[in-house]
């Protein structure tokens, strides 16, 4: 089946400093980082502790924002039904999001580029037998793949819906689905290293493959997958938002932006409309952002990943 | 000739949704589906309440829930084992056959069947004999008090027509056997199946020459499962349903806010209630000795739950809290066992401290989160509730497809159960089921193995005792003997909450079921 | 010729009989199907026999050979929850997701491409970059949101559209079609564009893609030079050869659409195959689950080996390499 065959470019050092990127993507970029900076910092910056059972008193729930006329000073973006403060579940609920999804990320790509390593180096069994497997997991959509997953996991650990082992399950489901891109990609562009000169050149002088592989060829296959990681963070962010919204994603005592938006979802109707609406603003601004910035990396430095998703 | 056809069939679905306007029709939707026609083929009470619209049973509940006579006009004991029950004559099933002895019989064989999945339904029954054209006798093991309240959930199905459609015996999985009656349905009840398609809609319409003296005006009801709260609301308030059953309670005020809707509720048999584990360890503490074993902290951890609030914040005020384990309609039921013990902080505390655990200790709460209202909501209160007097509750939440098997295995140090009696509709159920060691048939739902001699006792004598004052003693006694031990921790009495459209009137049962021959609409 | 389609035929027969596998042992251990089977107040020794009726009890290895047995004989088994043959239960169900589908793509080919020429042909206009702003806004909104969104503004706020199901359908066979009444025509339009999205967007960034790659070819230069009109370069020559890959995708994405089904049916209740599929999760109904990952499987190896035997056929140079 298809590959994704790119030449890589070595990746211009000044990436981040070059003023060539217009300002959407310096003011998406900043958004990002204000998000994932507040959300990193949740412990220290949020008003409350959302995941210590015994800080929320129910006699507080469904209070509405504090710029609302019955809103209570205490809780800016008001509580949610369990008298949780909205804004500190969702600085701690935006953390579990980007942390599941940058693991997810993270996991595909080591695996990907390993896997891409060895098939594109080695070729031939090596090769069939990664490239089937990838065949195989794509013969399945992403989410479908990933509710398999986790159903499988709850089904056989008891405590895969637990606070501690959920975001595991949930980065295993995920990346189980995305490593292939990464593979594919990495493939290639080693094929066409491999067969350059100063490859040829290291095997001739006899350096073991995982030196050649790991010093030389993947410097020069990492620029797509950079890429290919930005993109796909936000989509792993919008993957686990929607197994937490089918309720098979983080559990209510430790809720991600879509446990959130899955509880705030049954109040819409009812004028509680705050417990849904900001953490969909929220996780919508935060994945639009991302994209944003991938989709400016991705034309601005490999234009041709643009036809493959 | 194709685009005709279609001109065609467009035309007559117009004339048919023409005189469909024209015609009384109901359109209402719940969360889950019919699962199946066949009404021995399943467990579920929902569709046992769909199906009766279909079938009659032999006696039935009345507007009041009081057992009357239905397809049986009288019955009598002949022996202590042996019902006799004397049949209605010209009841007609849809197909226009008359019913007969000889229907019954058949219908009771073929819900005896192995194959059978509700033949625990009629477990005590051994056998139906036909005596003459219009009179069955029913044979027990041993005396059975509650005969007629278990043949209240038996429908009789048509001999001829199960013979002529091979579906004498019921559909099987286990050897791959379906039958007609799994996806038709001919009954003599009130209604008839027009079509059923699973998750899309069952449309019934009205049986003409049914029996028995028609108390409802509709022509026709179409039913649409709707398994999302928020969709199911939202079908309603923009006219494409008139009744939704249940309707969420966080959405009431918004649905009676609403020129055009109200909403009609009353309190389910269904008590929502905690299950503690009584094994020597917990789950969250393995290798330590089960506090949980201790009267003292258990008494603790129903005083550390501020039921007020979760019946004002979660339930919405709707709910009924209670003390004891059987709802007041229920025999078995008594105001002296019914008396929460209250939620006092330092009470509990001290408790912990007498019992050897000032500091607390660990334990694991499971719920569902799709089986009982607002069940995930409650937990996550009652977590936080016991974190306050220092017992660390580590919560789990989980679907009911994979919460009841835990919950089979014991795996759980507290678990969240709901009971409704149903559907002897009889207290002996909690007894029999929740509060007795697992052998002997007892003991089914008692997960948490908890174990008292005097109720075993209790139990084994109640089974038999056909004089019923003296069998209602016995249930209330036993259950004194539970809430004085802490047995369980009962919760709360769950609301029945239904939202209709102006202009339909539907009588509302605690036992949850939606009985659509008393339903009117203009 | 020959060898070329009997390996990709091999290629495809391996992985179903992968998929099968996987979906056979990964649904024999989800959930416990005794459990929601049994009434709640069902003896222990009740639920046993339960189990070894339903042959639970037997080794996976004997329990695998069974379901594959019986697969390849086009008997999925009969469903735990409905007990009706699996097959037949997917049949009813094929006709509303495929509808959907079908819906979905043709909105998404009709807006996609004239919105992606548009933004090719003028960059930098005010017209492409809204629409490309929109375009993201569309693929970082989760589909649930969206959907949830529509019904409250177009059902619940304005009551023009339902809010769920599929309206009046009419039987022609065993199709059963929302598309000769009103209300089936309706009821489309709201989880339509909800599954539209994300799909509009995908090939309105490809068509633009294309469509600037193209653009800046040889080719074109050459016909620019030649002086042909702006009209014929831009949609004659231009467009047709960036519809290929359009089409081609379009084809691929048909499974992944039957899969994001899965959302859309649930918040619309569409009773189509997702919401069977997710239905089936719920209540641990391993014979339907087991089918649909089969299907959803099934339906990807035959679209990606038929897109690769094409692909064979059409470019001189794979059929060569592979020869």
């Amino acid at each position: 089946m298809k590959t994704a065959a790119s030449s890589p470019r070595p990746m211009s050092p000044s990436l981040m400093t070059r003023i060539g990127a217009p300002i959407s993507v310096m003011i998406a970029g900043a958004l990002a980082l204000l998000i994932v900076g507040c959300a990193l910092m949740a412990s220290w910056i949020a008003p409350y502790d959302p995941t210590d059972l015994a800080s929320f008193e129910l006699i507080n729930a469904e209070l509405p924002p504090a710029f609302t006329a019955e809103g209570d000073s205490h809780f800016l973006l008001g509580t949610d039904n369990q008298g949780r403060d909205l804004l500190s579940a969702m600085l701690y609920g935006a953390r579990v999001s980007i942390a599941i999804g940058g693991g997810a990320v993270l996991v595909a790509a080591t695996l990907g580029v390993i896997l891409g390593l060895l098939a594109g180096y080695f070729g031939g069994k090596v090769d069939a037998v990664i490239m089937r497997i990838a065949d195989v997991i794509l013969s399945f959509p992403t989410i479908l793949l990933a509710l398999l997953v986790s159903g499988i996991a709850r089904a056989l650990f008891p405590g895969a819906a637990t606070a501690e082992w959920a975001p595991v399950i949930l980065i295993c489901a995920i990346a189980i689905h995305e490593w292939v891109q990464y593979a594919r990609t990495v493939r290639a562009a080693t094929m066409v290293e491999t067969a350059k000169d100063y490859v040829r050149a290291a095997k001739v002088i006899g350096l073991p493959p995982s030196r050649i592989m790991l010093r030389h060829i993947l410097p020069n296959v990492m620029s797509p997958v950079l890429v290919i990681a930005t993109i796909n963070l936000a989509a792993a962010v919008l993957t686990e938002a929607t197994l937490s919204f089918l309720g098979v994603g983080m559990p209510p005592t430790y809720p991600s932006l879509g446990t959130l938006i899955r509880i705030g979802n049954e109040f819409v109707f009812s004028g509680i409309w705050w417990i849904a609406l900001f953490p969909a603003l929220t996780l919508v601004i935060l994945v639009l952002a991302v994209n944003i910035v991938g989709d400016w990396l991705r034309d601005r430095f490999n234009p041709k990943l643009r036809v493959k998703r | 000739m194709k685009p005709r056809l279609a001109l065609c069939l467009s035309v007559a679905i117009g004339a048919l949704m023409g005189f469909a306007a024209e015609a009384k029709t109901l359109r209402w939707s719940s969360p889950t589906d019919l699962t199946t026609l066949d009404p021995y083929a399943h467990t579920e009470s929902f569709t046992t309440s769909m199906l009766h619209h279909v079938f009659d049973p032999l006696v039935r509940r009345s507007r009041n829930l009081e057992l009357e006579p239905a397809l049986a006009v009288s019955w009598k004991t002949v022996r202590p084992d042996t019902w006799r029950f004397e049949l209605r004559r010209n009841v007609k099933f849809h197909n226009g056959n008359p019913f007969t002895a000889d229907d019954v019989v058949a219908s009771i064989n073929r819900l005896l069947d192995p194959g059978a999945r509700a033949r625990g339904n009629i477990s005590t029954v051994t056998g139906a004999q036909k005596v003459d054209d219009y009179t069955v006798d029913i044979t027990t093991k041993g005396p059975y008090p509650l005969l007629l309240n278990d043949l209240a959930g038996v429908y009789i199905m048509d001999k001829e027509w199960m013979e002529a459609n091979d579906a004498l015996k019921p559909g099987n999985i286990a050897t791959g056997v379906t039958t007609a009656a799994s996806s038709t349905a001919v009954g003599t009840g009130p209604f008839k199946v027009e079509s059923y398609k699973p998750d899309a809609g069952t449309v019934f319409v009205v049986n003409p020459d049914w029996w028995d003296k028609t108390q409802h005006n509709l022509d026709r009801i179409e039913f649409k499962p709707i398994k999302s709260d928020a969709t199911r609301v939202a079908a309603l308030l923009s006219g494409e349903l008139d009744l939704i059953a249940p309707a969420p309670l966080q959405d009431l005020q918004r649905i009676s806010g609403s020129s055009g809707f109200k909403v009609i509720e009353e309190p389910s048999l269904r008590l929502i209630m905690l299950s503690l584990s009584f094994r020597p360890e917990l789950k969250a503490m393995p290798g330590q000795k089960n506090p949980q074993l201790d009267l003292k902290v258990r008494q603790a951890m129903w005083h550390a739950i501020d039921f007020e609030a979760i019946k004002k914040r979660v339930m919405r005020d709707r709910s009924r809290n209670t003390g004891t384990l059987v709802a007041p309609p229920v025999p078995g039921y008594s105001k002296d066992n019914d008396k929460p013990f209250g939620y006092d902080l330092d009470k509990a505390k001290k408790l912990l401290t007498e019992a050897g655990y000032p500091n607390g200790f660990k334990t694991k709460l499971n719920c569902p989160n799709d089986r009982y209202i607002n069940d995930e909501q409650i937990c996550v209160a009652i977590a936080s509730m016991w974190t306050k007097v220092g017992i660390q509750t580590e919560l789990q939440t989980e679907s009911r497809a994979t919460y009841f098997p835990r919950q089979d295995r014991h795996e759980f140090d507290v678990s969240m159960v709901g009971w409704a009696t149903l559907p002897p509709m009889d207290g002996f159920s909690v007894l029999s089921s929740l509060l007795t060691e697992q052998k002997e048939g007892y003991g089914g739902s008692n997960s948490g193995a908890y174990s008292n001699p005097q109720i075993e006792e209790l139990t084994r004598k109640a089974a038999v005792e056909l004089d019923e004052e003296k069998r209602r003693a016995m249930l209330v006694e036993a259950l004194k003997v539970a809430r004085d031990t802490v047995a369980y921790i009962p919760v709360h009495q769950q609301p029945v909450a239904w939202a209709i459209r102006d202009g339909v009137e539907v009588p509302q049962f605690p036992d949850e079921y939606v009985r659509l021959w008393f339903a009117t609409v203009k | 010729m020959l060898k070329v389609l009997l390996s990709r035929l091999g290629q495809a027969a391996l992985v179903m009989l992968v998929v099968s596998a996987i979906s056979f042992v990964m649904f024999r251990f989800v959930g416990d199907p005794v459990s929601s089977m049994s009434r709640e107040n069902a003896s222990v020794e009740e639920k046993a026999e339960l189990r070894r009726s339903l042959g639970l009890d037997q080794p996976v290895v004997v329990q695998y050979g069974r379901f594959l047995a019986r697969t390849l004989s086009g008997d999925l088994g009969i469903s735990y929850r409905n007990q009706r043959p699996v097959t037949q239960l997917i049949a009813e169900r094929l006709p509303a997701t495929l509808e959907l589908v079908l819906v979905a793509t043709i909105l998404s080919l009709a807006l996609g491409i004239p919105l992606g020429v548009l933004c090719a042909l003028k960059p930098n206009g005010v017209a492409a970059r809204l629409v490309q702003a929109f375009s993201l806004i569309g693929i970082s909104t989760p589909t649930f949101v969206t959907g949830i969104v529509l019904i409250l503004v177009f059902a619940v706020s304005l009551g023009w559209l339902p809010s769920f199901g599929r309206g009046q359908v009419v039987d022609l066979g065993w199709w059963s079609t929302g598309f000769l009444t009103l209300s089936g025509l309706k009821a489309l339009i709201l989880p339509g564009i909800t599954l539209a999205l994300y799909q509009l967007t995908l090939i309105m960034r490809l068509v633009r893609a294309e469509m600037i790659d193209v653009l800046s070819s040889d080719y074109i230069r050459f016909a620019r030079a030649r002086g042909l009109p702006r009209r014929y370069i831009h949609f004659h020559l231009a467009l047709r050869n960036a519809l290929m890959p359009v089409i081609t995708v379009t084809g691929l994405q048909i499974g992944s659409l039957i899969a994001f089904a899965i959302v859309t049916e649930t918040v619309f209740q569409w009773p189509g195959m997702g919401l069977l599929f997710i239905q089936a999760v719920s209540f641990v109904d391993i014979p339907v689950m087991a089918a649909y990952l089969l299907f959803v499987g099934l339906l990807f190896v035959l679209i990606n080996t038929v897109v690769d035997i094409l692909y064979a056929v059409v470019d001189p140079r794979l059929r060569a390499r592979s020869a």
